[in-house]
């Protein structure tokens, strides 16, 4: 049993969260209301700047089509398979440079040269190189995410306590066991953190990509929208990839969750 | 008795890019079989060196370091260094997975030690939840479950709060005497020195050279902390304290 005082904090507690949400939704919704007024009143101009009316009717418009979850399922799907390759080849090379520290000296500056790259520069060279179509755009996705990937998982590996290092040594643990009991469990948070960066990263390169080559795709509407000047449907898609990527976001802080209580 | 441990003229160089440092000359030493011994000397004159060196972990320059045949050495650092993703019988069981010895025999005998000295109820919290004196005996358990014979402790108790240190090294030093272990401490501790040690070497400033060793012999040998309470104490911590050099 809780104390009075006690069931009066946790009310405050329950309280104060409630405040926030309800003030984030009015945000939200009074953003709507005064759009959708300045609309009606014709002070903006609806062709341009679109209303919500209009984009609820665009997407709606393209649910009846039955185009809305194909679109919606082609980024998602092509920003899976670019993260979790991100993910897994950033990890292994990431632990390739920790395990010979001199290809990590000899490669340094190239990969630094490519992370400040920015990489849609490469975008008409990986059209040329994969074709246009769903390879281009993961490969160009890859390339955003990968490289980051690398970078934070390997700094993950150096961040390791010295003195934790030097015990596994006094016990005589080899290279092998020094990985794989030491370095890679202490990294586990390191690596679940740069997954949260890789998937707005790989949905990045993926947007991208699709602006570049495409026929299906949230970017693909997003651009569409914009050469036969539908300034509806190219709102809708910013909507719909606010939404996507809001929801993978959670994913991944989900697993998170769910894997660090795991081990605590 | 015989000898564990025998160092002869021990010489340890560090070298770096613009130097080349002299760490320890001309260290020679032997250990006897159940022997407490301490190393004390003035900070950075390259005690916990000497450590590093009979563990293994740097690569001497020159000398002669001979074990006895059936030596095991345990190192215990300063740093608890536990696993927050283990949980302290994990953390105890570590040395064993890597000399890779562990079955359900030693893994009683861990679990025995960690029940005997006092952690039976945290045989399955995670080092988080422990105080800073439950976790230093903690990775003293971790230390002796692989059953080493030789105990090198490298100012084991120095991340300590005072209260704590002296209850712990209480806890620590009647484990080991019953244990029969013997054991090397370094410390810049003179009191902890004296009442947990049989002798006591002292060291010069860098590079550290034995300027003086002390048998201690005091009326009543009992606990540490009842040591300090030892008439002759106070003598054996005045000559020390006049042979370390203190810089201010």
């Amino acid at each position: 049993m809780y104390s009075l005082e006690h069931i009066k904090f946790l009310k405050k507690l329950k309280r104060e969260k409630l405040i926030v949400t309800i003030s984030q939704l009015a945000i939200f919704i009074f953003f709507l209301i005064i759009w959708q007024l300045l609309a009606d009143l014709n002070i903006i101009n609806t062709f341009i700047f679109s209303s919500p009316k209009k984009i609820f009717e665009t997407i709606v418009g393209l649910y009846k089509n039955k185009n809305l979850f194909s679109h919606i399922w082609v980024t998602v799907y092509e920003t899976i398979i670019s993260f979790s390759v991100a993910t897994i080849l950033g990890t292994f090379i990431a632990s390739l440079l920790w395990w010979r520290k001199r290809i990590q000296k000899i490669i340094e500056p190239y990969l630094t040269i490519l992370n400040s790259l920015p990489k849609v520069a490469l975008g008409p060279m990986i059209i040329i190189w994969f074709g246009a179509g769903i390879k281009s755009i993961i490969f160009m996705a890859l390339l955003i995410s990968l490289i980051i990937t690398i970078i934070n998982v390997y700094e993950g590996f150096n961040s390791v306590n010295e003195n934790k290092i030097k015990l596994m040594k006094s016990l005589g643990a080899s290279k092998y066991q020094l990985f794989f009991k030491l370095i890679l469990p202490n990294s586990l948070n390191t690596i679940i953190s740069a997954l949260k960066i890789n998937v707005s990263m790989s949905l990045i390169g993926v947007i991208m990509g699709e602006f570049l080559v495409s026929k299906k795709g949230i970017g693909y509407l997003i651009l569409y929208g914009s050469q036969v000047f539908n300034l509806s449907l190219v709102i809708s898609g910013i909507f719909i990839l606010c939404v996507v990527a809001a929801i993978m976001y959670y994913i991944v802080s989900f697993i998170e969750k769910r894997v660090l209580k795991k081990r605590y | 008795m015989k000898n564990v441990l025998e160092i002869k003229n021990l010489k340890k160089i560090y070298h770096t890019k613009t130097h080349e440092t002299l760490a320890v000359e001309d260290f020679s030493f032997d250990v006897n079989d159940g022997e407490f011994i301490a190393i004390v000397g003035p900070s950075g004159c390259g005690k916990s060196t000497i450590l590093s060196v009979l563990c293994g972990l740097e690569e001497k320059s020159d000398g002669e370091i001979k074990f006895n045949s059936n030596t095991k050495i345990g190192y215990m650092l300063q740093q608890d260094s536990l696993f927050e993703w283990r949980n302290i019988l994990d953390n105890c069981l570590l040395g064993l997975e890597i000399n890779k010895t562990l079955n359900e025999e030693s893994k009683m005998r861990v679990i025995k030690l960690l029940t005997t000295y006092g952690l039976k109820d945290f045989i399955y919290s995670y080092p988080d939840n422990l105080s800073g004196g439950m976790r230093q005996r903690v990775a003293l358990i971790r230390t002796l479950a692989t059953n080493p014979n030789l105990l090198l402790l490298d100012e084991p108790f120095s991340a300590l709060d005072y209260q704590s240190r002296l209850a712990i090294s209480d806890d620590i030093y009647n484990i080991l005497r019953k244990e029969k272990k013997t054991m090397i401490m370094v410390t810049h501790d003179i009191a902890e020195a004296i009442s947990m040690c049989d002798k006591v070497i002292v060291l010069s400033d860098r590079p550290a050279r034995i300027k003086s060793i002390y048998n201690i012999e005091l009326e009543n040998k009992s606990t540490p902390i009842n040591n300090r309470k030892d008439k002759n104490f106070s003598y054996y911590y005045d000559k020390i304290w006049k042979d370390i050099d203190f810089h201010v």
